[in-house]
């Protein structure tokens, strides 16, 4: 009956073509425009134009360039926490709140060290950060390693309860008398992340975010804690069998990465803002997820993910602007494209069989 | 005629030819053996018949009509049930309404009527159970006899039985057989998948044998000997290794297991006072039935559970409290039950080879990629491991996978070491190949502790045989003195012998 047509099947192959790994962002893009076009003509704009003003105009002048690493900088950090804890099998949604933990570190240091030189300030702060998202994650990563407590719910639900000791700050003890929004007082300039390009918004904080994926790198490939931590991640009963201490691994890996989200806070109240505000991040510890996930959980991939949604943020704004469609086309965009990469992170585990 | 007929059958998994052009022709009223090793294809082409596998190529007569399988629910419309090795029952819930289940008329439930009506089937078909009794209280040969009466229930003429006495002792098994004959008598036709020899020459009429997926032919039992069964089956009159008879009295004991007693995952008590002893230079073989202890005696042994109480001495050294890395520190050589809980299967070979030992491979934190990668290369050569260093281990086969484990874990000439069902699933060859590594590391001196449901494995290899019924240690005896009925007395828990 059906031996007149040609008859395709999926069949799982374990060892997908090398081929295929640089050919998956490409047809993600594809597959992305298609879907997203019909979207952009609803919004009354040519979807080629649209595309151009996401993808290629911010790369033709050096401020908007500029602008993409800028955009990409909190993207980093948030990519490397949530990778460092996902690669070890810890599922650390709590980058936002971790994120929040180290920024409210950074500006209350940042007010409180106005007298004391740069070169101390500035490590201090970042530092503090750290410290501060670690203090933060400890107590989801306790409950988890201690009494099994799924991380995935703890960690999403004290993103809200970081939210609401920010917003008492703000419109409590931290409140700026001398503003008419609630935020805290300015830091001082010996805590300011200093530019590395005049006139451009490109500070410290992008080195430190280069640093941070170097660290990455480094731990996940070259060292035994490393290895250690993949095979947590990878195979619970199996690390556990071969000698590993997972609970201690676990931990270990689920503070890093809250540590590392409290740098992406410190790097955007002290080379954005300069203040605690509400709204310091555009979700950043969740786009996390998506650049750790985009990027296969490890450093260059996370490195390049984020450029990338770097670049499509800056690019939805002048969109935005230049065609009068609204902002969220970029969140479409983002959101789409991690589906469909997704999508094809899974066939690329399968071939394609004439029967 | 033929109640069953499949022709031309062949089913791909990837790479891998799991049934190639394979015919199959089932009698009405006959015992029909499927005889063959692990991973011959056995199990493959009955799941196609009842519905489980779409198969690539063939077609699927039942009565002389020929029939689309897609579904088991297909397979019991054509008459056709299948008792699997992992029954599909809901242990809290009675007997009669496990075999209603899936097949009860109208929205409201006569449990009275329910029960009448399978304890008239049970009758009907000489099954002797209780349809008022909850499955959970019921022993394993009585939970397959709800099984067979559930596919009989569902006015089954084709009953197919995964290897039905994998799971039984041997005077379970008697009483299966005498139920085989009766549902033959009947006019039923029954396909018993096996591997076991004895168990198809006393039961079956005809036998097929599958080897590598290909039909190697279907014979009357009756004109065939075991050993011209298990020629065909493997494709070469003898098969196994051999093991030299030595005195091991002079040995000293290495290690020493006093009072053990561990809970189960449910936190039920599941080893109760094991004492043993392992001498140098020995190998002593655990036997029983699965599930009277041997997962939790192996997990004790290797350190990944925690012990109630008891003593476990390593050459004198106690090693209760040390931690799973204390354990092979101290020199004992720990292979998993389950290879894959053993290795991080998305992990490579390289990395899995160097996993328990990553501290001898680090320097200052940094890992020294080349010598763990050398190191690595030298275990694929000695271990003959069919693998490239850089493969992850979930490409591998069984066979090889155990290589691996056995690799990580011989190559460091362990004092002891703990093998829990080391062949389980693996080809003739494989098999061999474990078997014989364990030898020489008894002939080098290494105390073994071999855990199988296998008996004749136990047989073939140990130097003294201990068994296991209900997490208590009911019997030691010297390998000339064990014969399978004196085993299986003990392993069916009723006598002890101490």
């Amino acid at each position: 009956m059906e031996t007149s047509r040609l008859r395709l099947r999926f069949v799982k192959t374990d060892n997908p073509p090398v081929w295929v790994r640089p050919l998956i962002p490409v047809l993600a893009l594809v597959v992305t425009f298609i879907l997203t076009s019909a979207l952009i003509f609803w919004a009354n704009a040519n979807p080629f134009e649209t595309y151009y003003h996401f993808l290629i105009a911010p790369l033709t002048t050096k401020v908007s360039a500029l602008e993409i690493l800028v955009k990409a900088t909190p993207l980093m950090l948030t990519g490397a926490a949530v990778t460092f804890a996902f690669a070890a099998g810890y599922y650390n949604i709590g980058a936002e709140g971790q994120l929040f933990a180290g920024a409210i570190a950074a500006a209350g240091l940042g007010v409180a060290m106005k007298e004391v030189p740069a070169f101390i300030t500035i490590p201090t702060i970042v530092i503090a950060g750290f410290a501060a998202g670690m203090l933060w994650a400890t107590i989801p990563a306790l409950l988890k390693v201690k009494l099994q407590v799924d991380e995935v719910v703890t960690t999403l639900l004290l993103n809200s309860v970081m939210g609401f000791i920010v917003s008492a700050l703000l419109n409590g003890p931290w409140r700026d008398p001398n503003s008419g929004w609630p935020q805290s007082p300015e830091i001082g300039a010996s805590a300011i992340f200093f530019k590395l390009i005049p006139r451009s918004r490109l500070n410290l904080g992008f080195v430190i975010g280069i640093l941070v994926i170097l660290v990455l790198w480094f731990v996940l490939t070259r060292t035994s804690f490393g290895l250690k931590m993949r095979a947590v991640g990878l195979g619970k009963p199996a690390a556990r069998f071969a000698g590993i201490h997972v609970g201690r691994t676990t931990l270990i890996a689920a503070l890093v990465s809250g540590g590392i989200a409290g740098i992406a806070g410190v790097a955007e109240v002290a080379g954005i803002q300069y203040h605690l505000i509400g709204d310091l991040s555009a979700g950043y510890g969740y786009t996390g997820i998506i650049i750790a996930t985009l990027g296969s959980l490890n450093a260059v991939g996370v490195f390049i993910a984020s450029l990338f949604f770097g670049l499509v943020d800056a690019g939805a704004q002048t969109v935005s602007r230049v065609l009068g469609v609204p902002v969220y086309l970029g969140e479409i965009t983002q959101a789409t494209m991690l589906l469909v990469a997704l999508g094809f992170f899974l066939l690329q585990r399968y071939r394609l069989r004439r029967m | 005629m033929y109640i069953v007929d499949m022709l031309g059958i062949t089913k791909t998994f990837g790479e891998l030819v799991a049934n190639d052009n394979v015919d199959f022709q089932l009698r009405k009223g006959e015992i029909h053996a499927l005889l063959g090793e692990n991973g011959a294809g056995k199990t493959t082409l009955m799941r196609i018949l009842y519905g489980l596998y779409r198969p690539d190529t063939g077609i699927i007569k039942v009565a002389e009509q020929p029939v689309e399988i897609h579904s088991p629910k297909d397979a019991i419309a054509n008459g056709i049930g299948m008792v699997t090795q992992h029954f599909a029952l809901v242990p809290p819930l009675s007997v009669a309404e496990n075999i209603v289940l899936g097949n009860t008329d109208g929205f409201v439930v006569n449990r009275a009527a329910m029960e009448a009506k399978v304890a008239a089937a049970a009758d009907r078909f000489g099954i002797v159970i209780d349809p008022k009794s909850l499955v959970r209280h019921l022993a394993v040969g009585q939970r397959q006899r709800v099984e067979i009466l559930k596919a009989l229930y569902r006015n089954a003429r084709v009953l197919i039985l995964d290897e039905p006495t994998a799971v039984l002792v041997p005077q379970e098994v008697d009483a299966l057989f005498e139920t085989l004959n009766r549902l033959k008598a009947d006019g039923l036709s029954v396909i018993f998948i096996s591997h076991k020899l004895h168990e198809v020459t006393q039961i079956t009429d005809r036998v097929t044998v599958l080897r590598d997926g290909k039909l190697i032919g279907t014979v009357d039992t009756k004109d065939m000997s075991q050993s011209q069964l298990a020629a065909m089956m493997v494709g070469r009159e003898t098969f196994g290794v051999t093991r030299k008879d030595e005195q091991h009295e002079q040995q000293p004991v290495t290690l020493r297991i006093d009072n053990l007693c561990a809970k189960n995952d449910q936190g039920m008590p599941a080893l109760t006072n094991v004492c043993l002893e392992v001498k140098a230079g020995e190998i002593l073989g655990i036997a029983g039935v699965g599930g009277n202890g041997q997962k939790e005696l192996a997990e004790s042994l290797c350190g990944v559970r925690d012990c109630a109480s008891g003593s476990i001495q390593l050459a004198g050294k106690e090693l209760i409290g040390k931690t799973p890395a204390g354990f092979t520190q101290a020199g004992v050589g720990r292979i998993p039950e389950d290879r894959h809980e053993g290795m991080v299967g998305d992990l490579t070979v390289t990395e899995n080879l160097a996993l328990e030992h990553l501290n001898e491979y680090t320097r200052s934190g940094v890992l020294d990629h080349k010598a763990i990668r050398t190191r690595a290369e030298e275990l694929i050569h000695q271990f003959q491991i069919k693998a490239r260093p850089n493969d992850p281990v979930r490409t591998l086969s069984g066979g090889n996978m155990q290589k691996v484990l056995l690799a990580r874990v011989l190559s460091r000439n362990p004092k002891a070491v703990i093998v829990p069902q080391p062949t389980r699933g693996l080809d003739v060859g494989a098999t061999d190949y474990v078997r014989q590594q364990l030898l020489e590391q008894r002939d080098r001196g290494a105390a073994i502790l071999l855990i199988s449901e296998d008996l004749d494995e136990i047989l073939a290899l140990s130097d003294r045989i201990a068994v296991i019924y209900e997490g208590e240690i009911v019997g030691i005896l010297p390998a000339g003195e064990a014969t399978p009925e004196r085993l299986g007395l003990l392993m069916s828990g009723a006598v002890k012998e101490h």
